[in-house]
């Protein structure tokens, strides 16, 4: 007996990437809803492009990409960014931060209502930082910034999320708010989209893994994808496998200073 | 309080006094994107390259505003257009055209009779040469702006400190960005007849920069920007009656002295505030404080620009 699975996010054919040389090509993916997917590749491979190209960030060159079969609708996407993007210097508080993810719901002229700002406030306890509402976006830590962020994609309750590298540079404790939170946004039935360089963490948490070097060199479940084979078509040489004690972590190089938990306030 | 009321006798004076109130009130609220934008290059660019439109307009019998609005879109355009190559980068291309388009104004103001006089100006302001026309299509003009400003407030922060979120929700970037830099260029124009061309930059800049100073969100920011220009184009506007002194130049004298002010004395951005923080009591805070991951490798002046010749964010 087969259960039809509908499809969430549908990419066909899809080229993307700026001047000659693309970044990604090629790529056929079906997501189905509901479900939390790791995006898996080296520096370069591809991975911020693949997002981007969904929302239309990076140009697409070829291909299409449809939300339930239609057009993509933005109000329906939340993406959270790489952390460095912003001016950290603006003088704009987390909770001002947050809100801009409720701008296109409130409409052009108008200012937040109550509603918003309940939602808001939400979303921030939600994330742990309800006590550092009113900081000055510049003075969190790297954790605490990332953290905002994903607080303001939840209150564009969207229902596909794609975070670019969500947990590169964040603290342990910021590491297991985040996953936490992209598995209750599953559990409720958005699809979340993240790429990541933890080869290791993304295989426990993700329910479909997406391997890609300029194309998509495998996507299925991690026990059917996290394999020597697919490892090695798309990581190459550069894969490091670090002892430390009884754990072995498994990384995919070309990132500067490994998985850094320095960051803890 | 007779030394504030006899100036205003005269018709004369007091349309310059509200002329130099307009100029102040709408640079300085513009002024918080310039200086958070890091716009000041792009202002003063504009600044100058609106200046040949004002004297062609000026020769030809025609709406001042209407040419220095035509000359400063152009420029804009101009801009982006030869930055789109990979061998101009932006601020040269800025560079090239502003002083080209300066030197058009020069050699045509040259053409003109008696244009001595003219010329100083159009560089330096002249706030009593202000007629009632002017004086007119000045407040609405600076009216216009900060409506604008307020009615889009949502959308130009957006836009501001995080260009691509903004788009990711689907919003037109490029129009906003274009939209900020023709403000900016009405704003400049508004200032023409109180500053004048050189020293407009001062205003588009320093009331605002001395509000960053003194308090910490966006929008009283800007509010306190337009406050402070307003109140330097009131200041500096009787220094200059009573002492005979240049009107441009007294009232910009006055907005970098209470720069001055602000930069040693604010309370919480000052050189003595932080002074008295390194004090042993305060470290821990200042530690706080001082942790973030301040990249400030955004130079969002060249990402105006650079968004206007291609549509798209940086690759990676």
């Amino acid at each position: 007996m087969t259960v039809a699975i509908s499809t969430m996010l549908q990419l066909r054919g899809l080229a993307a990437g700026y001047d000659e040389r693309w970044a990604i090509e090629g790529v056929d993916l079906d997501v189905p809803a509901g479900r939390l997917v790791g995006v898996i590749g080296p520096n370069g491979s591809g991975k911020s492009t693949l997002l981007r190209a969904i929302i239309g960030l990076v140009p697409r060159r070829a291909g299409s990409v449809a939300l339930d079969g239609g057009a993509v609708d933005l109000r329906r996407v939340a993406y959270v960014p790489q952390r460095e993007a912003v001016d950290w210097s603006f003088p704009i508080s987390a909770e001002q931060v947050v809100m801009m993810g409720r701008y296109s719901r409130i409409g052009p002229l108008l200012g937040p209502g109550t509603g918003d700002r309940r939602t808001v406030s939400d979303a921030l306890e939600r994330v742990g930082m309800g006590e550092l509402a009113q900081r000055q976006i510049g003075e969190l830590s790297g954790g605490q910034q990332q953290r905002v962020f994903l607080a303001r994609a939840l209150v564009q309750e969207a229902s596909l999320l794609l975070l670019d590298e969500p947990m590169t540079g964040v603290d342990r404790g910021t590491e297991e708010t985040i996953t936490q939170l992209m598995r209750e946004l599953r559990d409720a039935g958005a699809t979340v989209i993240y790429a990541t360089h933890d080869l290791e963490t993304a295989a426990d948490v993700s329910d479909l893994l997406c391997f890609v070097n300029g194309r998509v060199v495998a996507f299925g479940a991690p026990d059917e994808t996290f394999t020597p084979k697919t490892l090695h078509a798309t990581f190459g040489g550069e894969l490091m496998i670090m002892t430390t004690g009884d754990h072995s972590h498994v990384h995919g190089g070309g990132h500067h200073g490994a998985h850094s938990h320095a960051d803890e306030r | 309080m007779d030394f504030l009321t006899d100036p205003l006798a005269l018709n004369i004076f007091r349309q310059a006094l509200i002329a130099a109130v307009v100029m102040g009130a709408t640079c300085g609220a513009i002024g918080a994107y310039v200086v958070l934008r890091r716009l000041a290059f792009i202002g003063d660019a504009l600044s100058h390259a609106v200046f040949p439109g004002v004297v062609l307009a000026y020769v030809a019998g025609l709406p001042i505003f209407a040419g220095a609005m035509v000359a400063g879109a152009l420029t804009s355009v101009v801009i982006a257009v030869v930055s789109r190559g990979q061998r101009i980068r932006e601020d040269t291309a800025i560079g090239i055209f502003f002083a080209g388009a300066f030197a058009l104004g020069i050699v045509l103001i040259s053409t003109q009779s008696g244009y001595q006089r003219d010329l100083s100006a159009f560089l330096v302001g002249d706030l009593l040469a202000a007629g009632w026309d002017d004086i007119v299509v000045s407040a609405l003009t600076g009216a216009g702006v900060i409506g604008v400003l307020v009615a889009l407030r949502k959308e130009l922060l957006l836009v501001s400190f995080d260009r691509t979120y903004a788009q990711a929700l689907g919003y037109p970037v490029f129009v906003l960005e274009l939209l900020l830099l023709l403000l900016l260029t009405a704003t400049i124009v508004v200032s023409l007849s109180a500053v004048g061309i050189i020293l407009v930059l001062a205003m588009l800049v320093t009331p605002a920069a001395t509000a960053r100073l003194l308090v910490d969100r966006f929008t009283p920011m800007m509010v306190l920007g337009a406050v402070l220009g307003a109140v330097y184009g009131i200041v500096g506007w009787y220094v200059s009656y009573y002492l005979g002194w240049s009107p441009g130049g007294s009232i910009v004298l006055v907005a970098t002295l209470a720069f001055l002010i602000a930069f040693i004395f604010s309370p919480s951005h000052g050189l003595l505030a932080h002074r008295l923080r390194r004090h042993p009591q305060h470290s821990a805070r200042r530690a706080a404080i001082d942790q973030p991951s301040g990249h400030d490798h955004v130079e969002a002046g060249e990402a105006v620009v650079a968004s206007l010749a291609r549509r798209h964010p940086p690759g990676r």
